[in-house]
C-alpha cells in the first residue's frame, strides 16, 4: 500500500476496497518498524490519527470528502498543530503545545487528510543536512550513513521510506528541494506568498515558504489543491487566484522552452550528477521541448546575500525566545539579563546561535549598510536575472545540489562547505519564484534531483512539466531497499 | 574577514547569548569564515540599485482596527510553567 499514489489510494477508499483506518494502521506499523533506523519523526500521534481515520471513513461512507480524505500525511515540526507538540527541532520548544493550528495544517486537515505525526528537522529550519536537530540526525533511507538533506529531512526520509504518503516541508534556501533530491522524492517550493505562513515558526520571513513533499508531482498537486490560497491571517499572503493544479497536469509539453543556465553547470558540479541532469533534459526534448542556454550571472552572489539576509531576519524572529514569552527558561537566574542570556544559550543549538550572531552583526550599528542593505540590493539583481531569463523561456532546469547526499558528519565542522551545498537553490528563494525537485536518476546508488524553476505563480505549469516527465520515467517509483518488505 | 574573541563576546552580548571561553573560540573561527564568505558582496557595484526586501514587492496589508480574536486565556496559559488566578507567574528578576 505504501507504494501507491494518492489518486490510487483515494479511489480504493472511495470504492471501499480499503478503509482509512486500515491504511492508517498500515503506515503506523511501518513507522514503528522502520523509523528507529531513520529518526524521521519527532512525534507520532497514533490515537489522534486513528480517530481522524474513523471520521474520514464515516465521510467516505456517505460519498463525501476530497481526494485527500483518509490519506495519511505528516507535517514538518515547525507547523503549529493545536494540541500536538511542536518543537521546531529545538530544545527551546521541547514542551510547546500550540493553542492554535497553522493555516497549512488546518487546510490539509479540512481536506480530510490524517496527520500521523510531526517530522524531524534541522533546528529552526537552519541546515542543509538535518544534523542540527535537538532530537538527533535523520538518516537517508537510501544509505543510512548519509544525510537526508535539510532542513525538511524528516519529511523527505519519511516519504521516501514509505512511512507516510506525503508530507509538508518548508523551503527558506532549498529545504524542500535539497532533501527531496537527496531522498529521491518530489518536492515543490511554491511562489513566496502562495501558501500561508500563518502558524509556521519563522526562520527568515521574507524567504520562508511551505510546500508539499510526495512521491510524485501528481501527489504534490493534490496537496497544493488544499494548501494554496490567500489567507488574511498572513500579511504576506498573495491575493492571487489559485490554479486548479490537476486540471492541466496532463497537457503535452510540445513547444515548451527550457532554459539551461550555464552557471549551473560549471565548476563544483559533480560530473556524474551533471550527466544525470543532461539525460533528463534530453527526455524533455523527446517530449517536444526545446532547449536554450541562458545566463543567471549573479548566481554566485546568492550565497553571500542569503547568508546575510536569512540570519538577519532570524536574529529578529528568534528574539522572542527569551525564557519569558516563549521557550526554555534557565534555572535560578540572578537577574533579567542573566535569564535572557542563559535561557537562549541553553535552548538554542550551535548552528542557530551562529546564525543569530551573524544576523546580529549584520544589523548592528556601522555594519547595516555594508551587509544588510548591500545584500538586499544584490537580491534585486538576482531577481532581475530570473525575470529576464523567464521572459525568454517557460521553465529553467538544472541540478538541485552539486552532489548527491553526503556522509553524516562529513561537513559539520566547516560551515562554509555546508553552505556551498545550497548554491543552486538559494537564488530561487531570494527571487521568490517557484521551483521543484524531481527524481531524475542515481549516482552510485544515491538519488539525483532535477530542479525545475518557473515564473511567479506558475506552480501548475511546473507540476505539469514534472508530471509529464514522470509519465515517461520511473525514477520516482524506485524504493530504498530498507523500505521494502516491511 | 577575521574577527577577534572580544568581537564575538560583544556580538553574543547584543544577541543575548551567554558564551563560555571555549564557545567563544569555536564561534570566532566559524563566524570569521562566514563573514569572509559574505565579503564577496563588496566586489559588486550596486550603485543605483534599489534594495529588495519582499520578493513580490508587496506592501503591508492593513485591516480594520477591530478585535477579531476571541478570548482564549486558558488555552494560552496552558503552556506556562506557573500560573495563578489566570495570570502568568514569572521569576522575580527586578528588585
Amino acid at each position: 500500500m505504501f507504494e501507491q499514489s494518492i489518486s490510487t489510494l483515494a479511489q480504493k477508499l472511495r470504492n471501499k476496497d480499503l478503509s482509512s483506518v486500515e491504511l492508517t494502521r498500515h503506515f503506523l506499523a511501518r513507522i514503528a518498524k522502520l523509523d528507529p533506523q531513520l529518526n524521521s519523526f519527532i512525534t507520532v500521534n497514533e490515537q489522534r490519527a486513528l480517530e481522524q481515520a474513523a471520521a474520514a471513513d464515516a465521510l467516505l461512507q456517505n460519498g463525501k470528502g476530497s481526494s485527500l480524505t483518509g490519506i495519511p500525511v505528516a507535517h514538518k515540526d515547525l507547523f503549529c498543530t493545536e494540541g500536538t507538540l511542536t518543537t521546531c527541532g529545538s530544545k527551546m520548544l521541547n514542551n510547546f503545545i500550540p493553542p492554535y493550528e497553522s493555516t497549512v495544517t488546518q487546510r490539509i486537515q479540512q481536506a480530510g487528510a490524517i496527520m500521523l505525526g510531526k517530522t524531524n528537522m534541522d533546528e529552526f529550519a537552519m541546515g542543509s543536512s538535518n544534523e542540527n536537530s535537538f532530537y538527533g540526525a535523520v538518516k537517508n533511507p537510501w544509505n543510512l550513513d548519509k544525510v537526508p538533506g535539510g532542513s525538511s529531512g524528516g519529511s523527505a526520509a519519511a516519504v521516501s521510506a514509505g512511512l507516510v504518503v506525503a508530507a509538508t516541508g518548508t523551503d527558506t534556501g532549498g529545504s524542500i528541494r535539497q532533501p527531496a533530491s537527496f531522498c529521491g522524492i518530489t518536492g515543490l517550493k511554491p511562489t513566496y506568498g502562495r501558501v500561508s505562513r500563518f502558524g509556521m515558526i519563522a526562520y527568515a520571513s521574507s524567504l520562508d515558504q511551505g510546500g508539499p513533499m510526495a512521491k510524485s508531482a501528481e501527489d504534490c498537486a493534490h496537496l497544493m489543491q488544499a494548501m494554496a490560497g490567500f489567507d488574511d491571517k498572513d500579511s504576506t499572503s498573495a491575493e492571487q487566484p489559485v490554479d486548479d493544479y490537476l486540471a492541466n497536469i496532463n497537457a503535452p509539453l510540445t513547444g515548451l522552452k527550457i532554459g539551461l543556465p550555464k552557471e549551473y553547470f560549471g565548476d563544483g558540479l559533480d560530473s556524474k550528477v551533471a550527466d544525470v541532469i543532461m539525460a533528463a533534459v534530453k527526455e524533455f526534448e523527446k517530449l517536444g521541448a526545446s532547449v536554450k542556454e541562458i545566463s543567471l550571472p549573479n548566481l554566485q552572489l546568492s550565497i553571500p546575500s542569503y547568508y546575510v539576509i536569512a540570519p538577519s531576519e532570524a536574529s529578529s524572529n528568534l528574539s522572542r525566545f527569551d525564557g519569558v514569552r516563549f521557550g526554555h527558561r534557565c534555572d535560578d537566574p540572578k537577574d533579567l539579563l542573566d535569564m535572557y542570556m542563559r535561557s537562549r544559550a541553553e535552548g538554542f543549538g550551535t548552528e542557530v546561535q551562529k546564525r543569530i550572531m551573524v544576523g546580529t552583526y549584520a544589523l548592528s550599528e556601522g555594519y547595516y549598510d555594508a551587509y544588510y542593505l548591500k545584500a538586499q540590493k544584490i537580491r534585486r539583481l538576482i531577481k532581475e536575472d530570473f525575470v529576464k531569463a523567464l521572459a525568454e523561456v517557460d521553465v529553467i532546469m538544472g541540478p538541485v545540489a552539486p552532489t548527491t547526499a553526503f556522509g553524516l558528519g562529513s561537513k559539520t565542522s566547516d560551515p562554509v562547505a555546508m553552505y556551498l551545498e545550497d548554491i543552486y537553490t538559494l537564488s530561487v528563494n531570494l527571487a521568490g519564484i517557484p521551483a521543484m525537485s524531481v527524481p531524475a536518476g542515481f549516482v552510485d546508488g544515491m538519488p539525483v534531483g532535477l530542479q525545475i524553476m518557473g515564473n511567479y505563480f506558475a506552480e501548475a505549469k511546473l507540476l505539469n512539466v514534472a508530471h509529464q516527465y514522470q509519465q515517461h520515467s520511473d525514477w520516482h517509483l524506485q524504493i530504498p531497499t530498507m523500505a521494502k518488505g516491511a | 574577514m577575521s574577527i577577534d574573541k572580544q568581537d564575538v563576546q560583544k556580538i553574543a552580548h547584543l544577541a543575548r547569548l551567554a558564551l563560555t571561553e571555549e564557545g567563544a573560540d569555536q564561534y570566532q573561527h566559524s563566524l570569521s569564515s562566514i563573514l569572509s564568505l559574505v565579503e564577496q558582496m563588496q566586489s559588486v557595484n550596486t550603485d543605483g540599485v534599489e534594495p529588495l526586501s519582499n520578493p513580490l514587492e508587496m506592501t503591508q496589508r492593513l485591516r480594520e482596527d477591530i478585535v477579531t480574536e476571541e478570548n482564549r486565556r486558558d488555552a494560552f496559559l496552558a503552556n506556562a510553567p506557573l500560573t495563578e488566578a489566570g495570570l502568568f507567574l514569572v521569576p522575580k528578576v527586578i528588585d
